[in-house]
């Protein structure tokens, strides 16, 4: 029994994206037409050239109907996907396996989440019924958990992971503010940041991800086909995904200082990707930034950085949009927004950009590298389910 | 011949300065009340008292029985709860008695006879500004009776009963009612005449035999001049009159304060004479044994010293005299009946497993182990009221609580594994990584008319750790 490395049986040949943000003037049905009539035309495709829709979810629709009937679809197969963050990097996944199985030409992904029409604060979550005895702690809160825990292992005062987590922040809205689709356009000052209100442990405002409406979309085909629907496509290198035991608030040996899904899926990614050094040989990495604590702790599970090393990498610049290997270029879930299902869509969506050159005054330099990575996690530490991707530019 | 075997008290740690609440309504006034938290109830505090209490007694009771005016459920049997929590086995009865003053009085009588325990436990209060408001108290007590390792021996009881309006409320409503108090103190100085007569007659002792008195009621003034009466008639010490201004008086659930204070004070072989004046006059002698003095465990003016202030305008949103703006969040969701009667053993009783296979100790008990994942190899294991040390910490300014913020940690169990869980009568500022805490039954908040209980997690004072 294995998993089989799908490296370069399937490529991205069509993408699209739509503005994230509070898109009070868009319904659901609004952000998929224009996520997908947008990916449709990136690849000169219509409706009917779709063999099978993978439909990724979270909380704002059920079942292939979600996306079947803004399209006005005719009796195409739609799965609807749901794995928590990693919604919309699933339905890629689904997707790509579907065209490697040769069950399918021509399949697309797509992501989207309406979060804003709820009138409510923070990230809504429907939740099973249960008998009342879960902690009924915040997302934030959740994740603040890091942040002690992480100071004491590794013996790293409060003010510099604060200043750590002040620099990831500002960072990825310094990049958003280069990113006409992203929700908060605009750079934010470090003062700002670190004076903002408390929300949750050492987490404040400006720590938290912006909880946003959009959708996004990817069209894959066998990657022989790929230059029949564009002179660039991107080649799948790796996908892979845990879920893990999700008992790591019952498990005395979990720390809260990494995200044990995570470091596996990156150990899996990087085999099939033939990645030895990944922080030398990507050119960039979208990762789930939810919190910045997150993306601090990420950049060791992710092997960006040795362990007990994130804060001094990040704040000597190392994952700045011009360092050693750019991390969130397109302003991350922190500044881009985080439509749940859309959000793993939407970093395809940058690979795509930036490897094709295509990112303008965000452009990374590292793009000549031509490996780029995405990565989600949904749920908090020690109970996540975590994916990741390594796309490229060229065969072999 | 039967008696005590255990006994406890639990006094919440919230202190209410009357001269702030009768500022308030332009009053002046002395000394502090007890108050319950947010997230209890006389469900959850009986739980706190009867838990000590059970673990003084050597055996374990055929019944429980649960006195007060202020029910969390009417319908529904109250007692069930306290039975889950403290995991009693199915066979053993859980009955209500209430919702009056003399429900006290009753449990401890029913207990005595059914050798079962009397959990006592009451939260009081009035109208707003009102004397009730300031001088009553929120407070339990927990009396086990039993054959065997008795620490006060029931010698006699006698009960007398009289109909008449002395206080008085009809069911929903805030403020209790009374009549002039001097009208009571006349009806309850006679009914006590006659039920301490009953009861030295009933044992064939006389006024003078009698160690220490202590007297209990909702009307204050017949509460003192009967108690100043029983002690010259029989020169008997043990005034507990002054908990009325350390707690308050704590309604159904005083005359089991006044019962613990006596035992607390007495040596062996004391003769003890408690008096009930609820509607009636109900007396009780207890003879101590050379038992008492060394089982005894943490005594109820020792369980008063660790206490938080409580500011009135938070009193008065505890206890929904204000309505509090709510978050800008969802409503939490009620939890489901059968999904909390399949996991009754961890929501309730704080049970889990220890892996058969490979050790590991885990919470709630778990079909598959964590770390070996053996199916279905695990034995019980109760953490409940156990101690613990927190791991990490959170203060969330962002989720639902009826008194927020919610607090929130990770604990390493004494038993043995962790959980994550809400922190309880802390100052958020002020926990610590590393501090010990006791797990403590709750109620987390009510949905639909559903209180949702589970244990969160209290400090522990220092005292208390180093034992």
């Amino acid at each position: 029994m294995a998993i089989h490395s799908l490296k370069d049986k399937v490529a991205i040949v069509g993408i699209g994206c739509t503005p994230f943000g509070e898109r009070f003037d868009k319904s659901l049905d609004d952000l998929i037409v224009d996520a997908v009539t947008e990916t449709w035309q990136s690849a000169g495709l219509g409706p009917d050239d779709i063999d099978a829709y993978w439909m990724g979810v979270y909380a704002s629709g059920v079942s292939g109907l979600t996306l079947s009937r803004p399209l006005r679809l005719d009796n195409k197969p739609v799965t609807r996907v749901e794995n928590m963050c990693a919604t919309g990097s699933d339905a890629f996944r689904n997707a790509c396996y579907a065209v490697a199985a040769g069950a399918v030409d021509v399949a697309m992904a797509v992501g989207a989440e309406k979060l804003k029409d709820t009138g409510y604060a923070g990230l809504i979550s429907v939740k099973p019924q249960d008998d009342g005895t879960r902690a009924g702690t915040s997302a934030p809160a959740n994740f603040s958990f890091l942040a002690p825990a992480y100071q004491a292992k590794y013996g790293v005062d409060a003010d510099t992971f604060r200043a750590a987590m002040t620099h990831v922040a500002w960072k990825n809205h310094a990049n958003g503010a280069l990113n006409s689709r992203a929700q908060f356009k605009k750079e934010v000052s470090k003062e700002t940041i670190e004076k903002a209100a408390n929300i949750a442990g050492q987490l404040g405002v400006f720590d938290c991800s912006g909880v946003a409406d959009g959708a996004a979309a990817a069209i894959v085909v066998r990657a022989e086909d790929a230059h029949k629907y564009t002179d660039k496509p991107l080649y799948v290198k790796a996908l892979s995904l845990a879920a893990g035991y999700a008992a790591g608030q019952n498990d005395d040996t979990y720390d809260y200082t990494s995200f044990p899904e995570t470091v596996r899926c990156a150990e899996d990614a990087y085999a099939q990707a033939g990645i030895t050094d990944p922080r030398s040989q990507l050119a960039l990495a979208e990762v789930h930034d939810c919190f910045t604590p997150t993306e601090i702790v990420l950049m060791e599970d992710l092997g960006f950085a040795a362990r007990g090393t994130a804060c001094k990498e990040v704040l000597a610049g190392a994952f700045d949009r011009d360092g050693d290997l750019p991390i969130n270029p397109d302003g991350g879930l922190k500044s881009f927004g985080h439509p749940v299902g859309a959000s793993g869509l939407r970093m395809l969506f940058e690979c795509w950009t930036q490897l094709r050159g295509e990112a303008g005054e965000r452009q990374v330099k590292t793009a000549d590298r031509g490996l780029a990575l995405t990565h989600n996690l949904g749920g908090g530490p020690g109970e996540s389910v975590a994916f990741v991707s390594v796309v490229g530019t060229e065969l072999g | 011949m039967p008696g005590i075997t255990g006994y406890a008290t639990y006094v919440p740690c919230y202190r209410l300065d009357r001269g702030e609440a009768a500022a308030a309504v332009g009053e002046k006034a002395k000394g502090a009340r007890a108050v319950a938290g947010y997230d209890e109830d006389t469900t959850s505090m009986a739980v706190e008292a009867v838990r000590p209490a059970l673990l003084m007694a050597t055996g374990s009771p055929d019944a429980v029985w649960f006195a007060t005016t202020d029910p969390a459920y009417v319908d529904k049997t109250n007692a069930t709860t306290v039975h889950a929590a403290l995991g009693l086995p199915g066979s053993v009865g859980a009955f209500d008695l209430g919702a009056s003053v003399r429900s006290g009085a009753a449990a401890l009588l029913a207990a005595a006879k059914t050798s079962g325990v009397a959990a006592l436990s009451d939260i009081r209060g009035g109208l707003a500004g009102g004397a009730d408001e300031r001088t009553s108290g929120d407070a339990a007590a927990a009396f086990v009776f039993g054959d065997t390792d008795v620490v006060a021996e029931l010698v006699a009881t006698a009960s007398v009963s009289e109909e008449f309006l002395d206080r008085w409320r009809i069911p929903g409503e805030t403020g209790s009612r009374t009549w002039e108090e001097r009208f009571g103190e006349g009806e309850y100085v006679k009914l006590a005449d006659h039920a301490v007569a009953d009861v030295l007659k009933a044992a064939n002792l006389a006024p003078g035999d009698v160690d220490a008195v202590g007297v209990a009621g909702p009307n204050l003034r017949a509460v003192k001049v009967v108690a100043g009466s029983l002690a010259k008639q029989t020169g008997a010490t043990g005034d507990s009159t002054d908990l009325l201004d350390l707690v308050g008086n704590a309604g159904a659930a005083h005359v089991g304060l006044v019962l613990a204070d006596l035992l607390d004070k007495a040596g062996p072989n004391q003769l003890l004479l408690l008096l009930s004046l609820a509607d009636g006059a109900d007396a009780f002698l207890f003879r101590t044994t050379e038992r008492l003095p060394g089982a005894r465990g943490t005594s109820l003016r020792d369980g008063l010293a660790a206490t938080r202030p409580l500011l009135y305008p938070t009193y008065l949103l505890w206890r929904g005299l204000l309505d509090r703006e709510p978050p800008r969040r969802p409503d939490p969701v009620r939890p489901s009946a059968p999904y909390a009667g399949r996991n009754a053993d961890y929501k309730f009783a704080f049970s889990g497993g220890t892996c058969r296979a490979c050790g590991t100790i885990q919470f709630p008990l778990p079909r598959v182990c964590l770390r070996c994942r053996a199916v279905d190899q695990f034995d019980p294991i109760s953490g409940a009221g156990l101690k613990a040390t927190i791991v990490t910490y959170t203060v969330d300014r962002l989720a639902f609580s009826p008194s927020p913020p919610l607090v929130c940690a990770v604990l390493d169990l004494e038993v043995g594994g962790r959980v994550q869980i809400e922190l309880t009568d802390v100052d958020p500022a002020a926990v610590k990584v590393g501090q010990v805490v006791q797990l403590t039954f709750r109620r987390l908040l009510t949905m639909e008319g559903i209180h949702n209980y589970f244990w969160k997690a209290r400090p522990v004072s220092t005292a208390e750790v180093s034992a």
